[in-house]
């Protein structure tokens, strides 16, 4: 078991400071601008690798990265429409299937770390599995009602904060290409892990503030929100490996299968599904699902996908 | 200086919702409104602000009675139920009537 890697001891802080009700409090604008920095990151990086690759070869994998993201809550509404309301597990289920940057971000750190090589267009999958759970989503919760206003809501989707600006990065690193990007390198790729510290460190403070609806809603969620996740690892990763992947992508594409969204999916939900409450599906994702993808699932994954090829091979 | 008066209608709500009430106050006949971001605590908990989920908004327009009345009951049968809303009215006195 390595060490622990210092952004998580950076989340573990926040976390630490959040329940012993610290006096700490990162400004609105600065959590913002982290979470924009390391989007843009993710895309820039991703967009420089692809500048090297033919997108052609690509389609296959975006395929099956489209058929995770509407597999993966269709599998979770079940379980979850056992114990709660309709729109409750509808919106749930699709924060399950979607994926949380955040966590993507430790997993790409927690690599490098290792020394583990992965393929670096997987940032191309991430913007990809942000948009289908949320549809999935609505469509468990609505039926294929007329009530749903899909102009706007596609709106909301395609041109969310997540999607556009690591979208836009993705573009922006493809079209200037490793040499165009050196300048850069020192804001988005140097310092990424220092911006990632510090969103951590926030991230860690809302996931306490989210403890206290966490004893109010009970085992269920938290029973949910460990379990759900090691299974979607395992899906993530079986297809990672089905892909091609090496051990470094596997572990990343289960990463993602097993995250579960804070920021697309909540505001689109808001908007779609207004009768669900958001209490019950930000403490899942935020108050158990984030702190042990962080703390134990990102390690566990690299393993799994060691597994997966060792047994593949 | 004329004493005339108009409505104050403030709203303090989710900032998930801006864009929608927004639209839906000039479709109502508003002719402006400021947006603050908010903080406070109220029956849906703490909303500290600290960030986009955690997010409250107050949006104030001025406007006469009958579009302050149209858009306070558009916005309780719209948005009451299911999201974290306040809404309250005052008079008050202003000095451009041709604005308001």
């Amino acid at each position: 078991m390595p060490a622990l890697d210092p952004v998580v001891l950076f989340f573990l802080l926040g976390l630490a400071a959040g329940l012993a009700r610290a006096d700490l409090r990162l400004p609105g604008a600065i959590y913002e601008f982290l979470s924009m920095v390391l989007l843009l990151a993710i895309g820039l990086k991703g967009g420089v690798e692809l500048a090297r690759q033919s997108p052609v070869e690509l389609l296959p994998q975006l395929g099956a990265v489209l058929l995770m993201g509407i597999v993966l809550p269709l599998a979770a509404y079940p379980v979850l429409r056992w114990r709660l309301a309709r729109p409750d597990a509808a919106s749930i289920a699709a924060h399950y299937g979607s994926v949380s940057v955040g966590t993507f971000a430790v997993a790409v750190a927690f690599l490098a770390s290792q020394g583990v090589v992965y393929e670096a267009h997987i940032p191309v999958f991430v913007v990809l599995l942000e948009m289908p759970a949320i549809m999935v989503g609505i469509l468990l919760a609505r039926g294929m009602g007329r009530q749903t206003d899909w102009k706007r809501l596609g709106h909301e989707v395609f041109l969310g904060k997540g999607v556009v600006l690591m979208g836009g990065g993705l573009l922006i690193g493809w079209a200037a290409g490793p040499e165009g990007m050196r300048p850069l390198g020192g804001l988005f790729f140097d310092l990424f892990k220092g911006f990632l510290a510090l969103f951590l460190l926030e991230m860690g403070l809302i996931a306490a503030s989210q403890m206290a609806s966490l004893r109010r809603h009970g085992a269920f969620l938290v029973v949910f929100g460990i379990v759900m996740p090691l299974l979607s690892a395992l899906v993530g990763g079986w297809v990672g490996w089905l892909l091609g992947l090496s051990v470094g992508g596997t572990a990343l594409f289960a990463t993602l299968a097993a995250s579960a969204s804070y920021i697309a999916v909540p505001a689109a939900m808001r908007l779609a599904v207004p009768e669900a409450n958001p209490t019950l599906s930000l403490a899942a994702s935020l108050g158990v699902t984030f702190p042990f993808n962080v703390l134990v699932g990102v390690p566990l994954y690299l393993d799994l996908a060691r597994l997966i090829h060792r047994l593949g091979a | 200086m004329s004493n005339e008066y108009r409505k104050l209608l403030t709203v303090i709500t989710e900032s998930a919702i801006e864009r929608d009430l927004l639209a839906d106050m000039e479709r109502l006949g508003a002719h402006g409104y400021t947006v603050t971001d908010a903080r406070g605590k109220g029956s849906r908990g703490v909303r500290d602000a600290g960030w986009g989920e955690a997010s409250n908004i107050r949006v104030e327009v001025l406007c006469d009675d009958a579009t302050a009345r149209a858009i306070a009951l558009h916005l309780r049968t719209r948005y009451y139920d299911n999201y974290a809303m306040i809404l309250f009215m005052s008079d008050v006195e202003i000095l451009r009537p041709e604005k308001f």
